[in-house]
């Protein structure tokens, strides 16, 4: 099926299922204990041994030798992989360095050898045998420092690197309010509960590989590409994913070496991560350095916007692309953007759940505040001031949905925004400044193709398959939502099976594109199967109704299962897009508010509240996707206020890397969260007439924070995270 | 990890015979620190002690008025004791301060003053660090440093002790009991137990090999305000960057020790008759010889005005 014309009434538009907050169907699964992840899934296979990865010791350099015998001697032991050993291995499509290093080594904690045992304790204790020698190399780790040998990035996403309208030097120049500050964003780390983890089984020349992905094709590609293998040779299974936020796109050494490691012991193998060795194996969202520049006229009017950012990754790496927003955010006759990308030998970069926006917002949104008081604006007002409902860059090219205004309207009124006074640094309460900050969310929509293939059985029970994957997300639920909508069934005679390189080929989780293009695909699938079943019956396609598990037509009604009583009925179908995404500009809104406190002689802050309000088309579920963006939220506050990954510039190298010394946010730093979604369809983005929300949810949120602590103070910090010694010289004096 | 032996005692003369039979043998209490240092190797004992059921579970008066803190006492235990609540509350706030629920119920008292330190080049066992492997160079004085030591430290190494409960009872004039293999006993005042990291970081008590603790003894209460104002960048769950404890008597006079700061709880009774004049002139005496990297030099002001902050919650 081909969606290229807005979308008309559809069955999705009964509601009856659709739109209503729903439990988890995978809930009891998950609460219990009993929902399998990769790494526990030992009834899969017989006989299963582990693996343990030795990472790199240094950052850059070569493997002068290794010395494997002591470990190979050692109890349990059955075989050790290295690169010398696997064999001529190539490089997937979306990772930067190899996934097994040697004899170069691209970057710390690069996989350097898996030792493989009959016990994970064998295991664990003989890598710590694996002798490794290394030439170290000069490296380069200090993303300051390499601004001037930064180069003009090729575009990525079919987003160029840089974009200019109008004049922006000439506006800028001439505007009689300016700004012109500098932001940083650290390096984070995705820090999900689940470790990467994966068991491989060869049978012959077949490999199976259960594991902890959100892109089953693209990975089922990468291994096969990475091993040397036909793709029809490799099935990947991942049903379930305790966290990914974008750290689990693509194929990680845990496959490869699980895959390898199989291979060499001549027996199934599985291989965890070990969490120290996590931050500095697997990707991160690089950091960056941005300059932004606003120029206004004295009512508050935006002339000229200019939003440069730079970024590092390894040599064949991207950058951050933390300028995207900037180019759709606000009106302005004359813009710039620009984006450039050092080379540094820190471990690879890459998507972390909203890559571009959460740290391009984390600077905007800033830097938006500050000129909302320059201007002596309320700083609310001063966004809605500066609204566009068109691409400000192709201003023929109109928003399909844009109600930022609204949301920012709704949420002043909601948090009591009008009680605020302008002037920071005014409200106390005991030993706490307290202050309240705002900034916009946005993030694009995108589409993506997705398919699936619906049963009916001769129970009546309608059976969804699709590679698509659930990462804590909520797609099981939404996706059986749809079904159930689409054939008139209630949602316990649906049964959605996601994550299996057999099934169809689904959008995948990612950008949170995942759950309006995977239920579209469910969507189509299902319009076929109600044309089949139709069919089968013979009834008149124009008035046959599917309701309560049976479909009606004529005065006659026939239960579902009685269609399928002769045998199951199968459809498959794919979801595909024309130009709409073209001609509109296809978008999520929201706007985020915090209440925070500093302690006034420690500078401790403390967030006392946060609500958003989200525009984000057609809510499938609104309880997971509450779920979602307060989880985002959280996220957004831990970037705000904790979050860093510190960069040992000597050694080059994530310093902190464990959940002791990369601190994410605990119940206590959260005290009360809202979230309001508006009422709101997209009849552009598909016929679910949906978009997603998963990253809109922490777009701006670190941002309010920064602003709250701002406006409890009146101390700007631009450099994240904000945290007390960059408050502590300038808090006011104490008795 | 490398592979152990473990065997269970049922008596301190036991536990102490035990190690003199297995050199190289370390005692086990919680393992909530121990065990995570050997599954990274940074310790490799082979054999293991388990000192958990020793009966040293029990907080006793004292003749001279005040308690006797048995060894193994768990945190949580120690943190809900109505006599310490009550007398002593200091430790409690400083208990439920530190780590979570789940690992407080593990944690005894003993292993929670001979917890290791919390610097992550400590932990990377890549790295060069003297303390875990002596003459290798100290990765942190010109590296990620912001939680590091400002006062007492060495060229060898900055690090700190992590304990909450330590500082509070540093405050209260805590001793620790210990039996040794020849049965000897004997009492330390807490402030002796730490070594300065000199030029030997990786010897951090006074405690001879196989030596155990046994109790932690607490004098008479003293009375007064206590107050532990634990500061850190996420709300729990995180170690100190810096923690201040206090007692402040209705004079105004007081004790005040300082966690985070250094490789012991930081108190000095010179600093302790300061406090009447305030917490700029107790401040001065405590960070005397401070010496920042600069990367913690924030703890310089924030000391100063996190004690400030104590004092005057402390006058109501
Ligand atoms: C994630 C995490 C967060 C934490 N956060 C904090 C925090 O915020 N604040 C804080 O103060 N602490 C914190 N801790 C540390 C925690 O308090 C310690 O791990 C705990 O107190 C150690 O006690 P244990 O009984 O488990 O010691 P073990 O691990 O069993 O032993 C520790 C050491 O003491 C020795 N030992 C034990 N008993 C005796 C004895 N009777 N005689 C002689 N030697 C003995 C052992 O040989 C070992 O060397 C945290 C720990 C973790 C893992
Ligand atoms: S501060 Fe001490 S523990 Fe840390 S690296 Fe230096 S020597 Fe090692």
């Amino acid at each position: 099926m081909k969606f290229d014309t807005p979308a008309t009434d559809n069955p999705i538009d009964q509601l009856k299922i659709i739109g209503k907050p729903t439990d988890r169907v995978d809930g009891p699964l998950k609460t219990s204990g009993t929902a399998p992840y990769a790494y526990e899934r030992h009834d899969v296979v017989p006989n299963q041994a582990y693996g343990y990865v030795v990472g790199s010791a240094i950052a850059k350099g070569q493997i002068a030798s290794m010395d494997l015998k002591e470990a190979k001697a050692a109890p349990g032991v059955l075989a050790v992989v290295t690169a010398a050993s696997a064999g001529m291995l190539g490089k997937g499509d979306f990772n930067t360095a190899k996934l097994l290093g040697g004899p170069e080594i691209q970057h710390y904690h690069q996989a350097v050898a898996l030792v493989v045992a009959e016990s994970f304790e064998q295991a664990r204790s003989a890598a710590a045998l694996v002798r490794v020698q290394y030439t170290r190399s000069k490296g380069n780790f200090d993303l300051a420092k390499s601004l001037d040998g930064a180069i003009k990035p090729p575009a990525s996403f079919g987003a160029e690197a840089d974009s200019r309208f109008g004049d922006f030097d000439a506006a800028f120049a001439s505007a009689p309010v300016k700004l012109d500050a500098r932001y940083t964003t650290p390096d984070h780390s995705h820090a999900m509960m689940e470790p990467h983890a994966s068991i491989a089984s060869w049978d012959g020349d077949k490999l199976t590989l259960w594991t902890s992905n959100q892109m089953i094709a693209w990975s089922v590609g990468d291994v096969a590409k990475t091993l040397g293998i036909p793709k029809e040779k490799v099935r990947l299974v991942s049903p379930y994913i305790g966290g990914g936020f974008g750290g689990k796109l693509f194929v990680r050494s845990d496959a490869i070496l699980a895959a390898l490691g199989a291979k060499a012991a001549g027996r199934p193998v599985k291989v965890a991560l070990q969490r120290p060795l996590i931050i500095n194996n697997t990707t991160h969202r690089p950091a960056t350095i941005q300059r932004i520049r606003l120029g206004a006229t004295t009512d508050g009017k935006l002339t000229a916007i200019g939003h440069e950012s730079w970024s590092g990754d390894l040599k064949g790496g991207g950058p951050e692309t933390a300028v995207g927003q900037t180019r759709l955010l606000y009106a302005a006759p004359n813009r710039m953007t620009a984006m450039r990308l050092a080379v540094l030998d820190l471990p690879e970069g890459n998507a972390m759940r909203a890559p571009g926006e959460a740290p391009g917002l984390m600077a905007l949104e800033i830097a938006i505040d500050e000129m909302a008081e320059k201007l002596g604006i309320d700083p609310v007002a001063f966004r809605i001031l500066n609204d566009t409902q068109v691409d400000p860059e192709k201003p023929e090219r109109p928003f399909s949905q844009r109600r930022l205004n609204e949301c920012l309207t709704m949420g002043a009124e909601k948090f009591g925004w009008k009680d605020r006074s302008p002037k920071p640094g005014l409200t106390r309460d005991g030993r706490w400044l307290v202050g309240t900050g705002v900034a916009a969310a946005f993030r694009n929509n995108i589409n993506e193709k997705s398919a699936a293939r619906v049963r009916l059985d001769r129970n009546g029970m309608v059976i969804v398959e699709t590679d698509m994957t659930d990462i804590g997300t909520g797609s099981y639920t939404i996706i059986a939502q749809t079904a159930a909508e689409m054939l008139g069934v209630p949602l316990t005679q649906v049964e959605v099976r996601l994550g299996d390189s057999l099934f169809p080929v689904s959008a995948g989780s990612g950008g949170q594109w995942g759950a309006n293009s995977s239920t579209a695909g469910v969507y189509a699938a299902c319009m076929k199967l109600r044309t089949a079943i139709i069919d089968k019956l013979r009834f008149d396609p124009a008035d046959a109704v599917f309701d309560k598990g049976k479909v009606r037509s004529r005065g006659k009604s026939i239960a579902l299962a009685k269609a399928a009583a002769s045998g199951e009925i199968v459809a498959e179908d794919l979801m595909e897009y024309g130009d709409l995404g073209q001609k509109f500009q296809q978008s999520t809104f929201g706007a985020h508010f915090v209440e925070a406190a500093v302690d006034a002689a420690t500078g401790e802050i403390r967030i006392r509240r946060m609500l958003a309000v989200c525009a984000a088309g057609r809510i499938l579920n609104p309880k997971a996707a509450r779920s979602q963006v307060i989880g985002a939220m959280t996220m957004g506050a831990g970037a705000a206020l904790m979050e860093e990954l510190a960069v040992d510039k000597r050694f080059g190298f994530f310093v902190n890397h464990d959940l002791a010394g990369y601190e994410v946010p605990v119940h206590a730093d959260i005290p009360s969260q809202e979230v309001i979604f508006l009422d709101e369809v997209d009849p552009t983005t598909s016929p679910m007439k949906a978009k997603g929300v998963g990253e809109l949810g922490i777009c701006g949120v670190a941002a309010a924070v920064a602003n709250a602590v701002y406006h409890a103070t009146g101390i700007r910090v631009r450099n994240y995270p904000v945290t007390l010694d960059k408050l502590i010289d300038k808090l006011p004096d104490v008795a | 990890m490398k592979s152990f032996t473990f065997e269970r005692v049922d008596s301190p003369a036991a536990a102490t015979m035990a190690f003199t039979r297995t050199p190289g043998a370390r005692f086990i209490a919680g393992g909530t620190n121990l065990l995570d240092l050997m599954k990274l190797e940074i310790e490799t004992p082979g054999h293991l002690i388990d000192v958990s059921r020793l009966g040293l579970d029990k907080i006793e008066p004292t003749s001279d008025g005040g308690v006797r803190i048995g060894a193994m006492v768990r945190n949580t235990d120690l943190a809900a004791d109505a006599r310490i609540r009550r007398d002593y509350g200091l430790i409690a706030r400083a208990l439920v301060a530190g780590a979570s629920g789940q690992l407080r119920n593990k944690a005894t008292t003993a292993g929670n003053l001979l917890q290791r330190t919390r610097c992550p080049y400590f932990y990377d066992t890549n790295q060069p660090c003297n303390k875990r492997k002596p003459g290798s160079g100290c990765a942190a004085i010109a590296g990620f440093s912001r939680n590091h030591a400002i006062v007492g430290a060495s060229d060898a190494c900055i690090a700190t002790h992590p304990s909450d409960m330590a500082v509070a009872m540093q405050v209260l004039d805590a001793a620790v009991e210990t039996v040794d293999a020849a049965g000897e006993t004997r009492s330390i005042g807490l402030a002796d137990l730490y070594r300065a990291p000199g030029n030997t970081p990786q010897l951090e008590t006074v405690l001879a090999p196989g030596e155990l603790i046994t109790a932690v003894t607490l004098p008479k209460p003293i009375g007064g305000t206590h107050i532990y104002h634990k500061v850190r960048d996420r709300a729990s769950y995180a170690f100190a960057l810096i923690s201040v404890g206090v007692v402040v008597q209705r004079d105004g006079s007081g004790r005040v020790a300082l966690g985070g700061v250094g490789y012991k709880p930081w108190r000095a009774r010179s600093a302790d008759a300061e406090l009447p004049r305030g917490a700029k002139a107790a401040t001065a005496v405590l960070l005397a010889d401070a010496k920042a990297t600069h990367e913690n030099a924030y703890k310089l002001p924030l000391v100063e005005r996190t004690l400030a902050s104590v004092l005057a919650q402390a006058k109501g």
